[in-house]
């Protein structure tokens, strides 16, 4: 069975730069100058996913998503999930 | 009271006739009413529409016109329709880019055209809700032209008419979403989540499409994709409206074939081009290229991209000699930057700081210490970072500026500013509060 790939990805709307992520997640999250995070899309290993949930969990604007990442057949084959709902 | 249409009678237009769209226009370019346009292409196949026009689409490799150029089939195939899911679809005819005037030109002169492509839409997609969305000035007119329509049982869905508010961003997929949800402004929202397609107006499926785009459907459904293949070339066939400033004395709208080279499009010799710094292609998210590649140039979206820019929705702006480019992108970041909808972080703070510092380059270049590095940064940092692609277009835009107008960065920051700074600007910046009405005569 082949694993799923998982990736963040952040609501800019929502987000108002806590920073709670870039904290609890640098693997993934780095910070811009004013504060934003800058989040790398790149798939999360097994062993960092309790690390993004957490980052996503402690979010206090709720706008860190883990997602479920596209399948490159094309934007109508979207699968996502939110593990924190 | 119903009068039956005929379909059109007598053979398809030659294949290679042209102009296409703008083909009906008589040569004062008055308005065509619903009378001329049914004399000239008679009605639409609505009632036969399904997924063989889908099919018609996708043979016909028609792409986007509202400036993403994703190719049409594929957009309809993606929104789920049928019994339990009745989409809502959207002519998005807002065009907030200062720049372009086609579809303006278009919904005055044509409407019928972009009317049938709506009606196309809804009945390929089953869609419930048909929506015609433009600036405030064009809703009358539209819905005088709506009004003919339903005398002569033209539509299957009733189409309404909304205005789009005056701003650049009006006329984003989830801005316009989010005025028919009944929000007064027109706020993009983030749609990384829950795509529009699936998800839009009332949390159902939605296709926003843009209104030359839906014109050219209107043909393509007559006439058939071999047909719409005659004109343009393997890649990119067909025609498209072009928004041209600077090269006449006041902005024309044209048809012409994708693949023209763009100087016969522009008409323009090679002593001409002296004339001019540079060309902005597809408006203010668009790119900046020099003169040189303008003139080698095939009107084609996968040429621009190569040449580091975007046909974008069609604009076509010629930077004259007689102004300061630095200056006139300054102007135009700035514009950007209070056109922003202010949602996202990174897009405040880093539009804001792309307006400071590129009217530091224009004006004050001592004030930037570290030359273009800290521009280029900034665009980095904006680059794909907001809920809509503002930010994304603006980074391209300054950009493609730096790596055009190298000769005048250089003398700017090395403290010899050209005399021009403080000419009259030629790219349009609307102020906000002198916005005008502009219904048809803008152009």
């Amino acid at each position: 069975m082949v694993r799923r790939k998982l990736t963040l990805v952040v609501d800019p709307i929502l987000c108002d730069g806590h920073g709670v992520c870039a904290e609890l997640f640098p693997e993934r999250v780095s910070m811009d100058p004013w504060g934003f995070p800058i989040v790398d899309n790149e798939d999360i290993p097994v062993q960092l996913e309790d690390h993004a949930q957490r980052a996503v969990s402690s979010c206090p604007r709720l706008a860190l998503h883990l997602v479920e990442r596209r399948q490159s057949s094309g934007r109508a084959g979207r699968k996502e999930k939110h593990p924190a709902s | 009271m119903r009068a039956p249409v005929a379909a059109r009678r007598g053979p398809a237009p030659e294949a290679t006739a042209f102009p296409r769209l703008l083909g009906g226009l008589g040569s004062d370019g008055a308005p065509v009413d619903l009378e001329a346009h049914l004399a000239r292409w008679g009605a639409a196949p609505v009632a036969s529409a399904g997924a063989d026009l889908i099919d018609k689409l996708s043979a016909s490799g028609v792409t986007g016109h509202g400036g993403a150029w994703f190719p049409v089939a594929t957009k309809w195939d993606s929104i789920p329709h049928g019994r339990f899911s009745r989409p809502v679809v959207v002519a998005n005819g807002a065009e907030g880019e200062p720049a372009s005037g086609k579809d303006a030109f278009l919904l005055t002169r044509l409407p019928h055209l972009v009317l049938d492509g709506l009606s196309l839409a809804a009945a390929a997609l089953e869609a419930s809700q048909a929506v015609v969305y433009v600036p405030g000035p064009l809703v009358r007119m539209v819905e005088a032209a709506v009004d003919a329509r339903r005398h002569r049982g033209l539509d299957p869905v009733g189409i309404q008419v909304i205005a789009a508010p005056d701003r650049f961003i009006a006329g984003q997929e989830s801005s316009v979403v989010s005025i028919l949800n009944g929000r007064r402004e027109a706020l993009p929202s983030f749609i990384g989540i829950e795509p529009i397609r699936t998800r839009g107006v009332n949390n159902r499926p939605t296709l926003v499409q843009n209104v030359e785009t839906l014109a050219h459907v209107a043909l393509i459904a007559r006439f058939g994709p071999t047909w719409y293949r005659g004109l343009g070339t393997e890649q990119s066939p067909g025609t498209m409206l072009v928004t041209v400033t600077g090269r006449w004395a006041a902005p024309v709208v044209m048809e012409a074939p994708l693949g023209m080279p763009l100087r016969d499009v522009l008409d323009l010799s090679p002593g001409e081009a002296e004339n001019y710094l540079g060309a902005l292609l597809g408006g203010y998210g668009g790119g900046w290229v020099t003169m040189s590649t303008l003139m080698s140039l095939p009107l084609s979206e996968p040429a621009a991209r190569q040449a580091h820019s975007s046909l974008g929705a069609g604009v076509v702006a010629l930077l004259p000699r007689t102004v300061c480019p630095l200056a006139e992108v300054a102007r135009v970041v700035s514009y950007m930057d209070e056109q922003a909808a202010g949602q996202c972080g990174p897009c405040i703070h880093g539009l804001a700081g792309l307006a400071q510092l590129t009217q530091a380059l224009a004006f004050r270049p001592s004030a930037l210490p570290g030359g273009t590095r800290s521009i280029l940064d900034v665009c980095d940092l904006v680059d794909g970072r907001g809920a809509c692609r503002h930010p994304d277009g603006v980074a391209r835009f300054v950009r493609s500026a730096l790596a055009v107008f190298t000769d005048e960065v250089t003398s700017h920051l090395q403290g010899r500013p050209c005399q021009l700074t403080n000419a009259r600007g030629v790219l349009p910046c609307p102020r906000p509060d002198a916005i005008q009405s502009v219904g048809g005569g803008r152009w």
